[in-house]
C-alpha cells in the first residue's frame, strides 16, 4: 500500500496489530534534549489565542460557553476552528473553541443541574429529545437496593459513575492512522460473521448488537472527518495525516463520551515513526515536527466536558485525563523513549506548563540516562508530569499498555476497564464499631450489630469487627459496580472507543479504596497507644476518640504500622474478589483518590488516628499529612511496601518537595531526582507524582490566583492548573507535606 | 556496639554528594551561639541504637543511595569515637559511600581510624579567629584535624555558616579561601546562610538563643559571596 511506503513488513498488515507496527518499524533514541526546537511563530500566535481564551473562561467562571440545544456526538456540530488559516491539526468539540456541549446520556439531572450551575438552562429541545429516552442514570436508579442507596447516601461508596459517563476506557487512535476506517470496518465485520457463528446467548446477542453499533460509528467517524474536508477512509500517508487521523479518532470519542477519564494512550513513538520518515525524506524539518506536536497539543488542551460542581468537589480542576504515556522499554531490552518522547515533553515549554494532556512517563531502571535526566528537569520546571513503574507493569502488561485516567494500565486496544470509583475504608472501621450505623447521620447502612462495648479500644476485638463488616460492603460494593456497568453498556455504550478495540476484549473492573492511611494509622494508635472512645450522650454513637500516647505512624517506614497498612488493602481485595462480575470482568483495586480526599474526610466522623472529624484525607496511598517524621524517603519507603498485585488498577502516590531540599544546584537537584525515582521504583512502587515546589508559590497562587494561570502541581495521578481547584481543595494541597531541609 | 542518636534523616540532598542517608548523632561539648540544634547537645539525651540495627536500616535505602551514601552529622559524631568508628567500618563493608558532618575538634585514638574509613570530610570551619573559643571551638584544633585529613588524603568539603557581623564580608570569604588552599584534599567550599528557623526550638528547651537578635542572612547575599569562591579557585 503506498501509504505504508518505507515501512518494514509484518504481521500487521495482515491483522490489526499496532504494537507489530512499532516494534519493527521505531528508532530508539538515547541521546538528549538539545535536538529540540522552540516554537515557531505561527505557534506563538496560536498560543496567545488560546491563551486569551481560557483567560476569557477562567473570567467567566470556569465555563465560557454551554451549546444547550445540540446534545453532543460525533457530526452534530459544524466544524469549529480555533484559526482556520493557520490550524496545522483541526477539528473540535463543538462549532467554536471552549464552548461545551451537553451530553445526557449519562444522566438528565446532572445535565440540567450543569447548566444551571453557570447560568444556563437546558432547551426545551434537548428536554424533549430526552422525554421517552431512558439514560444511564436511569436504568441504574431503577436497579439500586436500600443498601446500595444508603452506602452511596452516607458516603461509604462515593464518585461512583452511575450519573455521568465512566471513561478510562483508552481507544486505540494510533489504528485510525495506520490502517485507515474502511480497513477497520472491513475487519469488524469480519468479527461480526464470526461472532454470529455462535450460539446466540445474552452474551453473544449483547456483542452483536455492540459491534453494529461499532461499525456504525466508524462510519460516523469518517463522516465527522469530511465535515473538516478530509476522507479517513485510508491510512495516513505523512506524519501530519498521522496526527490528524488518530486526533480524529480521539475527537470522535470525546464527542460521543464525556467519560470521567478519556485517556489518549500511547501515541508518541508511534507518531515518532511518521516523523522519522518524513525527515528522512525532507518533507520535515525538527522546527515542522514539534510545530506539528505543539498544534495537537494545543486541540487536546482545548478539551472540555460540562460538569456539575459537585462533580469538581471530587474532580477537582476541570479534568479530562487526557494521559499519554511516554518512555518505558520494550520486552525485546530496547528502549521505547524516541525523539518524539521528548518532543511531547516538550510541549510544556513552548506551550508553558499545563495539565493537559497528562503526561505520564513509564519510569525503568534501564531508560537511557539522557531520557531520566531530561524528565527530571521537567518536574522541577513544571510539575506537570507524573511517573509510573514500567519495569512493575511490563510483565503484566507487555510493552504497549497505556495509563487510563491516573494509575490504571491496560494493554491498547486489547484490555479496557469498568470504572468502580471507591470505597471509603476508614468510614467502614467507624461503621464496623457503630453497629453498622453511620457516624454522622446515624442511619443504619450496614447489617445491625451490637455497637462496640468498652471504654477503650482492643485491637483484636476491632479488627473482629472489620472481619464482618468488610465482606459485607465488599459484596455490596461489587454488585453496585455491577448493576452501574450493565446500565452502562445498556444505555450509553461506548461506541467509538471499543471500535477501536479488538472485538474480544479482556475487562477489569476496577474498585478503589480511600483512606487507607488513616484506617492504618487509627489501628495502629489502637494496637500500640490507648485509643478511648467517646460516645454522643444522645445518640450512644461513638463519635469521637482519644488517643493517649504515642503510635507509628504510616510514611515512616515503620513495619509495624506499613504491615498493617498491607493487611487491611490485602483483606479489602480478597474480600472483593468473593463477587462475580458483570461480563466476567477481573477484579482490580486502586488506592487513589483524586481530590475526593477532601470530600471523603468531610463526610467521615473523627477516627482513632487523632484525625477529626471533616477533616480531609491523605490523597491516594499517601501517609497523613506531617505525620512523616523520618525524611521523604521513609515516607516513600512506605508507600512502596504496598502490593501491587492486590492494586492493579495502580497505587497513587503525590510527592512534594521544596527545591532547596532536593539539592543546591539545578545539577545536583536533577541528580537527586534522578536517584530518587530510581531507588523507588526498584522497590516496585507503582506510581509517583512529583512536585519540586514551595509553599509560599501556592501561598502566594491562592492570595492572587489570577497572577498564576499556568501554575501546575500534580495532586492525585493528574495535574491541575492551581487557580481550578476550590479554595477547599487549594488549602487541602497547601497543608499537605512539603519535604524539607532539616 | 550502642550509640546515642538523636534522629534520622532518610533523605539528605544537601549533606554531600546525591542523596544520602543521614544519622543525627546525639550529644555535643560546643555551645555555638547561631547553633540550629540544640536539642542535640545533651549527651544523656536521643535514644539508643546498635551498629546492626542502623545499618539493617540504612540496608532500606540502597536503590536511592547509589550515587549518594549515608552521612554521620550531629551533634558532633567525634564524641563517640568507638561507636562511630565501628558504624563507619560496617557501612564500608556494605559499600555504602560515606561522609562526616564535623566541627573537626576531637582528636583521639580512634581519628585514624575513622578516617580510613570516610569517605568525605565535611568540615565545619566556624571562623578563621578565635572568636568561638568561648563556645568551646577552636581554630588550632581543627587545622590540627584537618592536617590529619591531609596526611591521609581524604576528601575535604568546607563548610561554614555565615552570619552578619560574624563572617560575612568579602574579605572573610577571601581569607576563608586561601586558608582552604594549604590543603589541597579540600574539594569544595560551601557557605550556608545563617537562618533563625531553629528559634522554636530554644524557646522549647528553655535555653536562650544567643543569635537570636542577628538578622537572618539573606540567601542572594550568601550566593554572592559563593560566587567569589568560584571566582577565586
Amino acid at each position: 500500500m503506498n501509504q505504508w511506503y518505507g515501512f518494514q513488513q509484518g504481521e500487521w498488515q495482515d491483522q490489526i496489530n499496532v504494537r507489530d507496527f512499532i516494534q519493527r518499524n521505531y528508532t530508539p533514541y538515547t541521546g538528549d534534549e538539545s535536538f529540540l526546537a522552540p516554537p515557531t511563530a505561527r505557534t506563538e500566535t496560536l498560543l496567545k489565542k488560546l491563551e486569551a481564551l481560557t483567560a476569557l473562561e477562567r473570567e467567566f467562571g470556569g465555563v465560557l460557553d454551554i451549546d444547550t440545544q445540540t446534545v453532543t456526538s460525533l457530526l452534530n456540530y459544524k466544524p469549529g476552528y480555533l484559526d482556520k488559516d493557520k490550524e496545522i491539526i483541526v477539528g473540535l468539540q463543538t462549532d467554536r473553541p471552549l464552548k461545551r456541549g451537553v451530553n445526557p446520556f449519562g444522566g438528565l439531572r446532572m445535565t440540567r443541574a450543569a447548566c444551571k450551575a453557570y447560568g444556563y438552562e437546558l432547551s426545551e429541545k434537548v428536554e424533549q429529545e430526552f422525554l421517552y429516552r431512558t439514560t444511564h442514570n436511569d436504568g441504574v436508579f431503577r436497579v439500586y437496593t436500600d443498601e446500595m442507596l444508603a452506602a452511596r447516601h452516607c458516603g461509604l461508596i462515593t464518585g461512583l459513575p452511575d450519573a455521568y459517563g465512566r471513561g478510562r476506557i483508552i481507544g486505540d487512535y494510533r489504528r485510525v492512522a495506520l490502517y485507515g476506517i474502511d480497513r477497520l470496518i472491513e475487519e469488524k465485520k469480519k468479527d461480526k460473521v464470526a461472532v454470529g457463528k455462535r450460539p446466540m446467548t445474552v452474551d453473544t446477542i449483547r456483542q452483536l448488537e455492540e459491534l453494529y453499533q461499532q461499525i456504525n460509528f466508524l462510519g460516523k467517524l469518517k463522516e465527522m472527518a469530511a465535515m473538516y474536508g478530509f476522507d479517513i477512509s485510508l491510512p495516513a500517508q505523512n506524519a501530519k495525516e498521522a496526527v490528524q487521523w488518530l486526533y480524529f479518532g480521539y475527537l470522535g470519542a470525546i464527542k460521543e463520551q464525556n467519560g470521567a477519564a478519556m485517556s489518549l494512550g500511547r501515541v508518541s513513538t508511534f507518531l515518532d515513526i511518521y516523523f522519522e520518515r518524513d525527515l528522512k525524506a525532507g518533507i520535515l524539518t525538527e522546527e515542522g515536527v514539534q510545530e506539528i506536536i505543539d498544534d495537537f497539543v494545543m486541540k487536546l488542551r482545548l478539551a472540555r466536558h460540562l460538569r456539575t460542581p459537585e462533580y469538581n468537589e471530587l474532580f477537582g480542576g476541570d479534568p479530562m485525563w487526557i494521559t499519554e504515556s511516554i518512555g518505558g522499554m520494550g520486552e525485546d531490552g530496547r528502549t521505547l523513549v524516541t525523539k518524539s518522547s521528548f518532543r511531547m515533553l516538550h510541549t510544556l515549554y513552548n506551550l508553558k506548563p499545563s495539565a493537559e494532556p497528562n503526561l505520564t512517563v513509564l519510569w525503568s531502571q534501564d531508560l537511557p540516562e539522557a531520557f531520566k535526566r531530561y524528565c527530571a528537569k521537567v518536574s522541577c520546571d513544571t510539575d506537570a508530569i507524573q511517573y509510573e513503574n514500567d519495569d512493575l507493569m511490563r510483565p503484566r502488561y507487555g510493552d504497549d499498555y497505556g495509563i487510563a485516567c491516573c494509575v490504571s494500565a491496560m494493554k491498547i486496544g486489547k484490555q479496557m476497564q469498568f470504572f468502580g470509583a471507591r470505597a471509603n475504608l476508614a468510614k467502614l472501621l467507624l461503621l464496623a464499631l457503630n453497629g453498622g450505623k453511620d457516624e454522622l447521620k446515624n442511619m443504619q447502612v450496614g447489617p445491625e450489630n451490637p455497637p462496640y462495648e468498652g471504654e477503650y479500644l482492643d485491637y483484636d476485638k476491632v479488627t473482629a469487627l472489620l472481619d464482618f463488616y468488610r465482606p459485607w460492603l465488599a459484596h455490596m460494593y461489587a454488585n453496585t459496580m455491577n448493576v452501574i456497568h450493565y446500565m452502562h453498556d445498556k444505555y450509553a455504550y461506548e461506541k467509538t472507543q471499543m471500535a477501536l478495540h479488538d472485538t474480544d476484549v479482556h475487562r477489569f473492573m476496577a474498585f478503589g479504596a480511600a483512606g487507607l492511611s488513616v484506617l492504618a494509622d487509627s489501628l495502629s494508635a489502637i494496637k500500640y497507644a490507648k485509643v478511648r472512645c467517646i460516645r454522643d450522650p444522645e445518640t450512644g454513637l461513638i463519635t469521637d476518640f482519644e488517643t493517649e500516647g504515642e503510635y507509628p505512624a504510616f510514611g515512616n517506614d515503620d513495619d509495624r504500622v506499613d504491615s498493617i497498612a498491607k493487611e487491611q488493602i490485602e483483606l479489602f481485595y480478597k474480600a472483593l474478589k468473593e463477587t462475580p462480575l458483570y461480563r466476567d470482568a477481573e477484579h482490580t483495586l486502586s488506592i487513589l483518590t483524586i481530590t475526593s480526599n477532601v470530600v471523603y474526610g468531610k463526610k467521615t466522623g473523627s477516627t482513632p488516628d487523632g484525625r477529626k472529624a471533616g477533616e480531609p484525607f491523605a490523597p491516594g496511598a499517601n501517609p497523613m499529612h506531617n505525620r512523616e517524621k523520618n525524611g521523604a524517603l521513609a515516607s516513600l519507603n512506605s508507600v512502596a511496601k504496598l502490593p501491587y498485585d492486590c492494586c492493579r488498577d495502580g497505587i497513587s502516590n503525590t510527592f512534594s518537595i521544596v527545591p532547596d531540599a532536593l539539592g543546591k544546584d539545578e545539577e545536583s537537584r536533577l541528580d537527586n531526582l534522578v536517584s530518587l525515582l530510581d531507588g523507588y521504583f526498584a522497590k516496585m512502587a507503582h506510581h509517583l507524582n512529583v512536585n519540586v515546589l514551595n509553599r509560599e508559590t501556592l501561598l502566594a497562587a491562592y492570595e492572587e490566583p489570577e497572577k498564576y494561570p499556568n501554575l501546575t502541581i500534580r495532586v492525585s495521578g493528574y495535574a491541575v492548573n492551581f487557580y481550578k481547584l476550590s479554595r477547599e481543595q487549594q488549602r487541602e494541597v497547601i497543608s499537605r507535606t512539603f519535604h524539607q531541609v532539616m | 556496639m550502642e550509640g546515642r542518636i538523636h534522629s534520622f534523616q532518610s533523605m539528605g540532598a544537601v549533606d554531600g554528594p546525591g542523596l544520602r542517608f543521614v544519622v543525627f548523632m546525639q550529644g555535643c561539648a560546643l555551645r555555638c551561639p547561631y547553633c540550629h540544634n540544640p536539642d542535640t547537645w545533651d549527651f544523656a539525651g536521643g535514644k539508643s541504637y546498635s551498629v546492626e540495627e542502623i545499618v539493617k536500616k540504612i540496608e532500606n535505602y540502597r536503590s536511592y543511595l547509589k550515587k549518594g551514601g549515608v552521612t554521620l552529622s550531629g551533634g558532633e559524631p567525634l564524641y563517640q569515637g568507638a561507636f562511630v568508628l565501628s558504624l563507619l567500618k560496617a557501612l564500608k563493608e556494605k559499600g555504602f559511600h560515606t561522609a562526616l558532618d564535623t566541627s573537626c575538634q576531637v582528636l583521639d585514638s580512634y581519628t585514624d581510624d575513622i578516617l580510613d574509613h570516610t569517605d568525605l570530610v565535611l568540615a565545619d570551619v566556624k571562623v578563621l579567629s578565635d572568636r568561638f573559643l568561648p563556645y568551646g571551638w577552636s581554630l588550632s584544633r581543627a587545622e590540627a584535624f584537618l592536617e590529619k585529613t591531609k596526611e591521609k588524603g581524604v576528601s575535604v568539603w568546607f563548610r561554614q555558616v555565615v552570619a552578619p557581623g560574624l563572617n560575612d564580608t568579602e574579605e572573610d570569604v577571601k581569607a576563608l579561601s586561601a586558608f582552604a588552599r594549604q590543603y589541597p584534599n579540600v574539594k569544595k567550599i560551601e557557605l550556608l546562610p545563617f537562618h533563625k528557623l531553629c528559634l522554636e526550638k530554644y524557646r522549647s528547651l528553655n535555653i536562650p538563643f544567643p543569635f537570636e537578635t542577628v538578622d537572618a542572612m539573606e540567601k542572594s547575599r550568601v550566593d554572592d559571596l559563593s560566587r567569589l569562591l568560584k571566582n577565586d579557585e
